[in-house]
């Protein structure tokens, strides 16, 4: 009986596809909670929302947008047989990914300086709608930054398995799967953007 | 468990790269695979039957008999644990499936070797997982399987290390269904199309797109219990802002569709059984593989009826339980495609069969009896009643399981290369319906008659029928003894069995038994349709 | 194998996908300041749903992939609307 060794690479998408829609759900339980309270709290969160550095945010989203660009480009790279300008977008994005990271740690940082975090005195002597919404807030962008985390160690593997030539102009699937995962990471923050700092 | 027939080594023999116990734990043959989960879950299905013995052992009577309020508490969080996740959930698609499906596909693995065994690998630890929080701490969890706030959040026993455990074991189930989505896509052989694919493979394909969708809801539904306990960030605590029924909504988003993960499968073991006993092609290939996508898509838009009595919307009440009767529509297709086939055919009552029957008349029992619950106006009255508790044992024990023990008789032979004693198969089958019966027909009855669930302690007027239902517990427990003693002497000294002993007509029946690693000695050719037995006795692929 | 099964998207095309996503950024944080009521949460979704269709379509490829992708991505935002959508029927109409 032979053997088919060579990889599968439509079956691989396929695979990275069907787990990208398990983070879509993961997250749109948290959606679910987030409608709801949104329409059961108007006044709270639109409030509350004012709380949110809006430059932040917008800076933010600007980052992550431009490091999908950088992660998109990198596998166009690869696949023109580009390798080094692929590493180097693939270090860009990862770079991106940081910037990230370093402003929700300042962000955040601010709003438990002043004493708004999870079940704190001050958070708790708020109206409701505002305990709810800072709730969701931290797990929302929280579980996302955790994601952005994940996903910044494994464009670094990626880049190493690229250095390495394991990953090629002829067998790319690891990076574009991993581009997947990243832009799925970007879309998720393009939905929280707006429903955290844009709250009218 | 040699091969007789060929020298090539069966799968049990080929250890590949790794020798002893490691050839096994760090397989990726999904043969090995499938046995690994199937002497996983059955052993957990052990443990659940014992929990479930000393349940009913503590209820013959009222009052404290066995055990006290609390310790009956964890008895029924775990039972239910245990049984919903580690066995039930897993149980077709992860040992049956993972075994044959490839096979029947003329494929030689999965498509993701290496994450199906980290499904196993998942299931394991959070299989240790669950073990750490019974034993640790405060003890096991007394919330109920379902977890439910207020109190999931403040009892003091280990519900953090219980839910984390889910965690994992639901990441476990996504990870299998994920694979054999893409396996059906891309790893059939060439000349099979969709069309062409046993309806066990349809089977497993609607229910691994329910795995991918709904199993993440109940990932973050557990992740927020756990940052609840530890945060008090108070999504669900009415003291802050929260709604507690939101949490039952985010929990039956996934626990509807999971019990369709858990009968779809069984659905599709019975559409493989009927047509071989039968001696004739399956009725309505076509209708049984759409109902299969039916039931699956119908059966997530259900979850609030399990809601109907929380505080939740009259509108809401209405809607959820006007569609909830929409789901019965695909399910009685199947049955009566089952039955359709069954006439007329020239019927070969083996024990797979029995069980493919058995499966019949309690998973419509308990179906009907779901009628009941869904229908608003009556569930009111029956509501966490003994009515539920029966409800669910007929579906998913007199369902699922049978149709379980139904695929185990049936591919016993092409797994193990033995053959069973076929007369002791048929008196377990038979302890165990009647068992079955009386274990759970005075759940309908009690529940009817005002007995609520999760009571460890009951009015007098109720013992007539706890007694009964004691009794059947124990008749069950024979039942299974012997049903799982006689497939255990099977293995160890039944007759050595053909390539097809059933003269069935998939794939898994041309090559030899048990298998090979690579499933197939020569390359299999399409000849025949899944459910085509014509000449097949004369058939050299098939004898 | 490979050939006739990938798609390269250029650069250029990457590049005018960005400056559209910055501009409906842009077009977003303007709205925000804009009261219209409850169509203010149905503008910032839609805007925010147009650069999530650029995303996929153009970063992810989900353009140039065959109809089973598009199918299954469908399937899977449409169950999360189901979900979200269903829940309503109880938030929305609670009498208490």
């Amino acid at each position: 009986m032979t053997h088919n060794t060579s990889k599968d690479y439509i079956g691989a998408k396929i695979g990275m596809w069907l787990f990208l829609f398990t983070e879509i759900l993961l997250f749109g339980g948290l959606f679910v909670l987030y409608s709801v309270y949104l329409h059961r709290y108007p006044e709270e969160f639109h409030l509350a929302g004012q709380e949110l550095n809006v430059y932040f945010g917008t800076a933010n989203t600007l980052v992550l947008l431009t490091s999908s660009f950088s992660m998109a480009l990198s596998i166009t790279a690869l696949q023109k047989g580009n390798k080094k300008l692929c590493m180097i977008l693939l270090t860009i994005t990862m770079i991106l990914a940081c910037v990230f990271l370093f402003n929700k740690y300042l962000e955040w940082g601010a709003k438990i300086h002043h004493g708004i975090y999870p079940d704190s005195p001050t958070l708790l002597e708020r109206p409701k709608g505002e305990i709810i919404f800072f709730g969701l807030y931290y797990v929302m962008t929280g579980l996302h930054g955790l994601h952005v985390l994940i996903g910044s160690f494994i464009i670094l593997i990626v880049l190493i398995l690229v250095a390495k030539n394991r990953v090629t102009s002829s067998d790319f699937v690891a990076v574009e799967n991993t581009g997947l995962y990243w832009h799925l990471v970007d879309m998720i923050w393009i939905y929280l953007f707006p429903l955290f700092y844009l709250v009218v | 468990m040699n091969s007789s027939e060929s020298k090539t080594l069966s799968f049990w023999e080929d250890d590949g790269r790794f020798s002893g116990i490691f050839s096994w734990i760090f397989t990726t043959d999904h043969k090995r695979i499938g046995i690994l989960y199937l002497y996983s879950v059955l052993s957990l299905f052990a443990v659940g039957v014992v929990i479930g013995l000393l349940m009913r052992l503590e209820l013959i009577a009222p009052g404290s008999t066995i055990v006290g309020a609390q310790t009956y508490n964890a008895f029924f969080t775990v039972h239910g644990v245990i049984m919903i996740f580690l066995f039930v959930i897993p149980s077709i698609p992860a040992s049956l499936g993972n075994l044959f499906l490839p096979i029947q596909l003329g494929a030689e693995d999965v498509a993701f070797p290496r994450i199906n065994l980290l499904s196993w690998w998942l299931y394991i630890t959070g299989l240790i997982l669950i073990l750490i929080s019974l034993f640790t701490g405060q003890g096991a969890p007394d919330t109920g399987w379902t977890f439910y706030v207020p109190f999931s959040e403040y009892t003091t026993t280990n519900v953090n290390v219980a839910v984390l455990g889910v965690f994992i074991l639901g990441f476990s189930s996504i990870l299998t269904g994920l694979n054999f989505i893409t396996t059906i896509h891309r790893m059939r052989m060439p000349e099979m199309k969709l069309t062409q694919i046993p309806l066990f493979g349809w089977s497993l394909y609607a229910t691994g797109w329910i795995q991918v969708l709904a199993t993440p809801i109940l990932g973050i539904t557990v992740l927020l219990i756990f940052v609840e306990r530890t945060l008090g960030i108070g999504l669900f605590d009415p003291a802050k802002g929260g709604d507690p029924v939101l949490y039952q909504h985010l929990f039956w988003i996934y626990s509807h569709p999971a019990v369709y993960i858990m009968v779809v499968p069984a659905m599709g073991v019975v559409t493989e059984i009927i047509p071989v006993f039968a001696r004739k092609h399956i009725f309505g290939y076509k209708a049984i593989a759409l109902s299969s996508l039916g039931i699956a898509f119908a059966g997530s838009l259900v979850w609030a009826h399990h809601m109907f009595t929380s505080g939740m919307s009259d509108t809401a009440v209405m809607i959820f339980s006007f569609l909830t009767f929409i789901v019965a529509i695909p399910s009685a297709v199947k049955i009566f495609n089952w039955v359709a086939t069954l006439y007329k055919g020239s019927i070969v009552l083996e024990p797979p069969l029995l069980y493919a029957l058995a499966f019949i008349f309690l998973f419509s029992i308990g179906g009907l009896t779901g009628l009941v619950v869904g229908s608003a106006g009556t569930d009111i009255h029956v509501h966490d009643t003994y009515f539920v508790v029966g409800h669910f044992h007929y579906t998913i024990f007199g369902g699922t399981v049978f149709g379980m023990f139904g695929g185990l008789h049936y591919w016993f032979p092409k797994i193990y290369g033995k053959m069973y004693n076929k007369k002791v198969a048929t008196t377990a089958w038979g302890i165990l319906f009647i068992g079955f019966n009386v274990l759970y027909f005075p759940m309908l009855v009690l529940g009817i008659m005002g007995m609520p669930r999760r009571y460890f302690d009951y009015l007098p007027e109720y013992q007539l029928g706890h007694v009964i239902s004691t009794v059947g517990s124990w008749i069950v427990a024979v039942g299974l003894i012997l049903m799982f003693y006689n497939l255990y002497r099977g293995i160890k000294k039944g007759e050595p069995a053909g390539k097809n002993p059933w003269n069935a007509a998939t794939l898994e029946w041309t090559t030899q038994s048990p298998p090979p690693k690579l499933n197939f000695i020569k390359e299999p050719q399409l000849t025949r349709g899944p459910y085509d037995y014509k000449g097949i006795e004369d058939d050299t692929q098939y004898q | 194998m490979h050939a006739e099964e990938e798609h390269i998207v250029e650069f250029k095309v990457l590049f005018k996908v960005l400056i559209a996503l910055f501009m409906l950024t842009g077009l977003t944080v303007l709205a925000g300041s804009v009261d219209l009521g409850y169509f203010s949460v149905a503008v910032a979704l839609l805007i925010a749903t147009a650069k999530a269709s650029l995303v996929v379509f153009f970063f992810m490829h989900l353009k140039y992939e065959g109809g089973l992708f598009k199918i299954m991505v469908l399937l899977a935002f449409v169950i999360l609307a189901i979900f979200i959508g269903f829940t309503f029927f109880d938030v929305a109409f609670r009498t208490n």
